[in-house]
Formats: C-alpha cells, structure tokens, sequence
C-alpha cells in the first residue's frame, strides 16, 4: 500500500488533467485571458476538484487519522509573507507565458515529450534553486 | 444552458479531487505536484513521490493513446526557449510559493488554508495579466 496508493493517486490525478483539458496550454491560455475570448471552461476543473476534495479532507479532520490509523500530519503552516506572494506572482507569470503548470508538464512528457521536457527540466532546477536545505 | 464542454472539466476535476482527497485521507500525503518534484529530488521519504509522479506520466501516456496529441493542443507551437523560461520561473515561483495549481489551488482550498487562500488569488491575477501583456506585445 506503500507505494500502490500513491502510485492510483498519482494515475487518477493525471487521467483529470487530460480528461479536464488542462493538459492542453492553448485551452489554459483561452482561459486565463479574460480580457479577450475569455474561455471560463476550465474553471469547473477546480470547481470539480473541490467539490469531491473538500468533504475528503474534512472527513480526514473529523476522525483525526488516515484510513490506514496513523496521525494526519499538521498542515505547513507558515506565514502569509513575501515569499509566498512574490512566488505565486513569479508561478503565475510562468503560468502565463507557457499555458502550464506542474502537473500538466509532467504528464505532457508522455504526450508531446520535447515540449514538455523543455519545460520541466529548467521547472526542476528551479524548485532545486529555490531552497537551500 | 449547459455548455456541454464543462463536463469533461468537471469529471477530470472530480478525478483530480478524487486522488487529492482519496490520497490525504487514506495516507495524510499532499498530492502537491511542485512539492513532491521538489522532495523527490532532495528529502526525505521519497518513494510513495516517485510512485505518485510515475502514475501521473502513465497517466499521460494512456491518455495518449485514447485521444491522440491533440490533449497538448498548443505546446507543440511554443518555441522552445519560450517553455524553458516559463519553466524555470514555474519552479522559482513554486518553490518559494511551497505550492502551485495543485497543492495551493486544490489541496490547500480544500482545507481552507489561509496561505492559499492568498497564492491563489495572487498566481490567477498574474497568470491573467502575462496573458493579457503578451496579446497585446503581439
């Protein structure tokens, strides 16, 4: 279950980025452009995503542990600081430029793998660069 | 109206949700994609994100083979350099951000985390306005 359960995750996260269209950066592009043709389509993805995660993750607070016994962790709290809004602005305008995020440029590399790899190696070196530790 | 479009966006949303959800609940594992790259390279307990990041480009490829490369409409038009600047700017942002689309925009909405309730704004607006500079640059 170790590695299984993440592995399921990991295939049912990838099958709703393709199905949902986020795979595609012309449709996150149409999109985020809304001062354009703005396509609001791909915003019932996370309106989707939530409904089915938020009772999840409430249903994981109220009994306090995973279904497998063991103590949630606490969430990485932190401050709302500069770092995280100046990192959300620096993502989003990566965002904007390629028409993806993380997820999407990974699953890419079994779709269109040059594209997506010139995306996702310069993405790793700086998630590396990011931090020191 | 519905515009028969929202539906696969709301079924792959629900399957996103599903495996975000499904996966903290059954294990207290954040399936935040930038977070789990950035661990799987450099920290500790890195097997279940390397399992996790191995469904996800499987994922890919048997969605490849089901609907063809049109899934990546657009990528294969963006130069090269232009995706590799984007990349990297991806992977600053998310690092310092400690999330992107996935682990701020689902997991930490879901819980209502005030740090997401806060990058999420912020990556959209951004996202919008270099959307937004880049047409009219054109």
């Amino acid at each position: 279950m170790k590695r299984l359960v993440p592995l399921l995750a990991g295939m049912v996260f990838g099958l709703g980025l393709a199905i949902s269209g986020m795979t595609s950066p012309a449709r996150v592009k149409a999109f985020l452009d809304v001062t354009g043709a703005w396509d609001p389509t791909l915003a019932f993805v996370m309106g989707g995503a939530l409904t089915v995660a938020a009772p999840l993750f409430y249903w994981a607070r109220r009994r306090g542990t995973t279904l497998e016994g063991h103590a949630l962790p606490s969430g990485p709290a932190g401050p709302v600081d500069r770092r995280l809004i100046g990192g959300a602005a620096l993502f989003g305008i990566g965002w904007g430029v390629a028409g993806l995020c993380p997820g999407p440029g990974l699953a890419n590399l079994a779709i269109q793998p040059l594209h997506a790899l010139a995306f996702v190696v310069p993405l790793i070196i700086g998630l590396l660069l990011s931090r020191r530790d | 109206m519905v515009a028969p479009a929202i539906v696969p966006a709301l079924v792959g949303g629900a399957l996103i949700g599903l495996a975000s959800g499904g996966l903290w609940l059954a294990r207290g594992q954040i399936a935040g994609i930038s977070g789990i790259v950035r661990i799987a390279l450099r920290g500790p307990d890195r097997g279940w994100r390397w399992a996790f990041l191995a469904g996800l480009v499987l994922a890919g490829g048997v969605a490849r083979l089901w609907a063809g490369p049109d899934l990546a409409r657009g990528l294969g038009e963006t130069s090269l350099p232009r995706l590799a600047i984007a990349g990297l700017l991806v992977g600053l942002g998310t690092g310092w951000a400690n999330g992107c689309t996935s682990g701020h925009g689902i997991c930490g909405l879901a819980r209502l985390s005030p740090r997401s309730l806060v990058a999420v704004p912020v990556f959209m607006a951004a996202a919008a306005i270099t959307v937004w500079i880049l047409k009219a640059g054109q």
